[in-house]
Formats: C-alpha cells, structure tokens, sequence
C-alpha cells in the first residue's frame, strides 16, 4: 500500500476579503480530502431585527449591512418593498438609480481589481508592497475609486452609508448642473478603466475553467443593475418571486454564513463572470470591443479572468455613468407617494459581487413581518469551496507557501464580502 | 500647511468611536475658546476633521505640507483605555491594530500606502485609543471615555503650545 503524505493547509485569517473567514485544505498526495471556506465572524441577525421596523427605514439600515456595497443593499430593498406596495417610480428615478449603481460598481470594482486582486498576479502579499513598484498603476487605481466614491457622495449625500434612497425614489433629486460636473472625471475614469482592462489581460491566469451554472439578472434592453429576470446558462428563467421556490439556504457547521444552493443541492455562480456570460450582448460597443481586444471569449470559464471581467465592467459603468448624465431631466418629485397595506414583495438587483435578493412582508401599517436577504458572497460560497476542491489538486505538488497563495487568490477570484454574507481569510492546509 | 487632527471610527460601534469623541471635544466651543484663552490667539490653519477610517478618503485629508494628528480606536489587548503614540513618519505601524474599514483598508493601510507613495504629510502623529466593546449599539466604555478626556487634553496642550511657538 502507498503511502502518500497528508498535508493540511491552513489560513487563519483570509486577506484581501471583506471580513473574517479562514480557509482548510486537507490533501492526501495530489489528492484534495477535504476543504472548508470557515466564516467565523459572528452572524449579524439582520433579518431578525427588521421586524416591527416601518417599511421606510429599511433602506437605511440595510445599507449598515456592508461598507463597500451598501447601495446595493439599498436597491434590492426598496425594489422589494416597491412591489409590495404597489409604486411605480419615476423614470428619472429610474435612471437615478442606475447611475448611483454605477457609482458603487466603480468603487467596489476598482478596489478589487488594483488594490485587492492585482498584488496575486504580480507576486506581491498586498497592494501597499505593490504601490512602491508601480505608483502611477495604484494612483490610477485610486483615482478611479474616488470617481466612483463622488458619484456616490453625490447621490447619496455621503460616500459611506450613503442616506437618500427612499422607497419610491429619492429624499432628493439632484440637479442637471451637479451631474455634470461629474463628466469630466468620468470620461478620464472611462479611459482609465480601459487601460486597466489592457493592464490586468496581460497577467499569467492559471489554466483552470469550470463548468459552471451561471446566475444572474437579464433585462431585455440593459446590462443588469436594479432589473430583470433571474437566468442562468442551463435554462433558468424565473420572476425574483420564484427565487426561493428555486434556492434554498442551508446551514454547514463551518460557516455562520448560510449557503445558497439550487433545490436539489447544486452549486452556482454569481457575480460578473456570471453577468458577462449572460448579457455580453448588452454591454454598449465600447466595452465589447474592450472585453475582445482582451482575448475574453463568451463563456469565459476561468474564474481567474474575472479580474478583466470587472475592468470591462469598469468601462460599461464609467460609460453607463456618462450616458445617464447625458440624458437625465429632473423627476416632478424625487419620490413617489406610497401607501402601506399588507403584502409581500420581491426583488433581485446586482451587486458588484453577484445577485442580491431580498423579500419583505408587510402588516396593513407598513412594519416589517418578516424579511429574508440573500446576499452574493452566501451564492457563492459552496461554488469557492469547488473550485478549492479542484484548483488545489493542480497544485498540490507545490510547496505550502505557494499552495496557500494560489488558493487565497482563488477564492479572491469571487471578491468575497463576508461582512455581507455574516465579513474573512485563514488558510490551513493539512498534509499527512 | 496646515494643523489637521483627523478623529476616526464609527459612532455606532462603542469603542470604536473613540477618535470620533475626541475631535468633537476639541470641536466643542469651550474647549476652542480655553485653547484661545491659553494661548491668546487663534491656531492658523487649524482644522479638526472626522473620518469612518476608510482609507482612501483619509489620504485626502492632508497634503505632503501638513501637520496631522490621527486618532483612532485600537484592538482589544486586555487594557482597555491605554493610549498608544506612534510618529508614523519614522516608524511603521503595527499590523492588526487598528479595527479595519471596508475591504480591510483601514488607518493603516492609509498611512502605509501614503508613505509607499511619498505622499505622507510632513509629520503625522498617530494616537491610538485601545478599545473594549466594538458591537453594534454598544456605549463607550468608561475607560475609553476617560482615555478619550485624557487624549483631547493632551491635545489641546499641544495646540496652545503650537500656538505659541507660531505667535512667537
């Protein structure tokens, strides 16, 4: 009988994520045993204490569930609660909404891309090492993300925790002349967002792609934001309020984050890979043009390539940002008039990470019966720990250090928000 | 140049708010008028800033040609209250401890990420306010309530003494 080494592979405390989780590899030879992806940052009960609030302070609290995509907890929320109420909103609310969307996009996704992501492919442990061998890469980087941080301040009254969402609208509409100050940084942030994209589809990307069920919204006319059907690569075509029919949670000892899974108990995938698979087409000329002159082709499969993927939809919300401001005429009133009954509502947006599905039940006064958010970085868990399950086989011969990073850049391929899905990451590996 | 002192935290955290509770004690008008009276005249330039930590909106509160004093909550070491100094531009700051903002990119990464870029102000004095309870809703604790007086205290000594040295 062969007697091949057990190796367990251990990282107490993941960087680069957003929170606190840590990672387990165990490998038996070239053999994966086991993998967990741990979250221990303890859960935050929001769902619990939404109950008995009104209906109108949701958007604010929910924005307190993460400091990087508050906007989009915002918009799955009163989304949720506007379809329960029955409120049509404004088309520049609408439009509004993009716009801040996009905002949110460029800071999340120029973080990850220079800051959190870009130090794996160029060998460095984080940016700041990073910073003292290419400072005009990382001031571009940084440059970009206050773009996003204005359009947000902005629109949300500040850049953090932003305040104006309202379930109808907005508690203010900005004026045409404060959006257009916006322009002249987001035609420099759409350049900048190209040359990113050529930057990073330069780097080494491990030869890995797997077969994944892609999830995400599909609109008719956009790529998706605040709208759309939930779809997927093998068929599915569902309204939000089919989500739970469809996904279930479920708990794992290892994690206080739930686990999203298909009934039936499959893994998926959302986030941009999943989106640019789904809706290249609807990505305006320039970001197509931008995403083949990358090399990217449709489907593309290696999780690792979603860094190019998040520059080309750098350069989609940059442009998306400009094409709103361009067409933007102050709403009547900033939000419309809603009027509480009891019902229930749904609603999916698209967070920088992947979908985010909230449901809210209403009581004939408006308060909260019950809520249920689900967010990306839960979607995705049981998706990291596969691709770990195959990824580390591929390089298990390697030394532990290189085993550890390699893997710590896989599961940054997901930019995982833990504070979202509970907050991340410690790597143990394990050999015998 | 200019004096700036940059308070940092989350009000809604407990101790976290301990940089935060500083600048609003030196905010606040008696302690401005005490360091008027102390001093004789007002501070050119000062400005008292406060901040959620994050740290790419803190590298755009000073220039190079700044004078910055930063405090910040510290992690949970068993001494709740203690108060930490660093002079950021000789020294490094000490990882895991300070809490992290959004995607881990808190106080420090700021300052080192500043310094990685030539882009420190020309001296950064760093106070750290060690903390005990962090939770959400939880209330300062009363030794990080009588580290926040200590803190602002010292502060505004320095002010009045920097006020001083500039009228004289």
């Amino acid at each position: 009988m062969s007697k091949q080494p057990t190796r367990t592979i251990k990282v107490d405390t993941l960087a680069r994520v957003e929170g606190e989780g840590a990672l387990y590899i165990k490998l038996k030879g070239d053999q994966v045993q086991d993998v967990k992806l741990s979250i221990y940052e303890p859960p935050r009960f929001f769902e619990a204490f939404l109950r008995d609030r009104l209906y109108s302070e949701i958007p604010d609290i929910v924005a307190r569930i993460c400091g990087i995509c508050p906007i989009a907890y915002q918009m799955s929320a009163v989304h949720a609660i506007e379809n329960a109420l029955g409120v049509t909103i404004d088309p520049s609310v609408r439009l509004l909404r993009r716009l801040f969307y996009c905002g949110e996009w460029i800071e999340s996704h120029a973080l990850h891309v220079y800051m959190l992501h870009a130090p794996d492919f160029l060998g460095y442990p984080d940016g700041i090492t990073m910073a003292r061998d290419h400072q005009a890469i990382v001031q571009q980087g940084l440059r970009l993300k206050k773009a996003g941080n204005r359009i947000v301040a902005l629109m949300g009254g500040r850049e953090i925790h932003p305040v104006s969402a309202a379930v109808g609208g907005f508690y203010k509409a900005p004026s045409k002349s404060a959006l257009k100050e916006l322009v002249e940084e987001l035609q420099w942030a759409l350049d900048a967002s190209l040359a990113a994209a050529r930057w990073v589809s330069g780097f080494d990307f491990p030869d890995f792609e797997q077969n994944y069920e892609f999830v995400c919204l599909s609109h008719p006319e956009e790529y998706p934001f605040n709208e759309g059907r939930i779809v997927s690569n093998r068929g599915l075509d569902i309204d939000a309020s089919e989500y739970e029919a469809n996904f279930t949670e479920q708990h794992v000892q290892h994690s206080n984050a739930l686990h999203s899974v298909q009934r039936g108990g499959d893994s998926y995938m959302v986030g941009p890979l999943a989106r640019f698979n789904l809706n290249f087409d609807k990505l305006p000329e320039v970001a197509q043009q931008a995403a083949r002159d990358c090399g990217l082709q449709v489907p593309c499969r290696n999780p690792f390539r979603s860094i190019v993927v998040r520059a080309i939809e750098l350069v989609f919300a940059c442009h998306e940002a400009l094409r709103v401001i361009r067409e933007y005429e102050p709403p009547a009133a900033p939000r419309a008039q809603v009027l509480a009954r009891a019902s229930t509502g749904h609603a999916a947006t698209e967070a920088p990470r992947g979908l985010l599905y909230h449901r809210y039940a209403l009581d004939q006064d408006g308060l909260i019966v019950s809520a249920k958010i689900v967010p990306p970085t839960s979607q995705n868990q049981k998706r990291i720990e596969e691709d770990l399950r195959h990824f580390a086989g591929q390089v298990a011969t390697r030394p532990v250090e290189e085993i550890t990073s390699k893997c710590e850049q896989a599961v940054r391929n997901y930019d995982p928000c833990i504070s979202c899905a509970t907050h991340f990451l410690r790597l143990h590996l394990e050999r015998d | 140049m200019s004096l700036r002192i940059i308070g940092c935290g989350n009000i809604d955290r407990g101790d976290d708010a301990a940089g935060l509770l500083v600048a609003r004690r030196l905010h606040a008008p008696a302690a401005a008028s005490i360091a008027v009276a102390i001093a004789g005249v007002e501070i050119p330039g000062l400005v008292i800033m406060e901040q959620s930590g994050e740290s790419i909106s803190l590298m755009d509160c000073w220039t190079v040609n700044d004078d910055v004093v930063l405090v910040d909550a510290t992690a949970p070491r068993g001494t709740p209250g203690q108060v930490q100094r660093w002079n950021a531009r000789a020294d490094q700051l000490p990882e895991d401890i300070f809490p992290c903002s959004t995607h881990a990119f808190g106080v420090r990464e700021a300052v080192e990420l500043a310094r990685a870029m030539s882009g420190l102000p020309q001296t950064l004095l760093i106070y750290g306010i060690e903390g005990k309870q962090f939770f959400h809703g939880a209330p300062t604790s009363p030794e990080v309530e009588r580290a926040v007086e200590s803190v602002a205290n010292e502060l505004m000594m320095r002010l009045t003494a920097t006020s001083a040295r500039r009228c004289g």
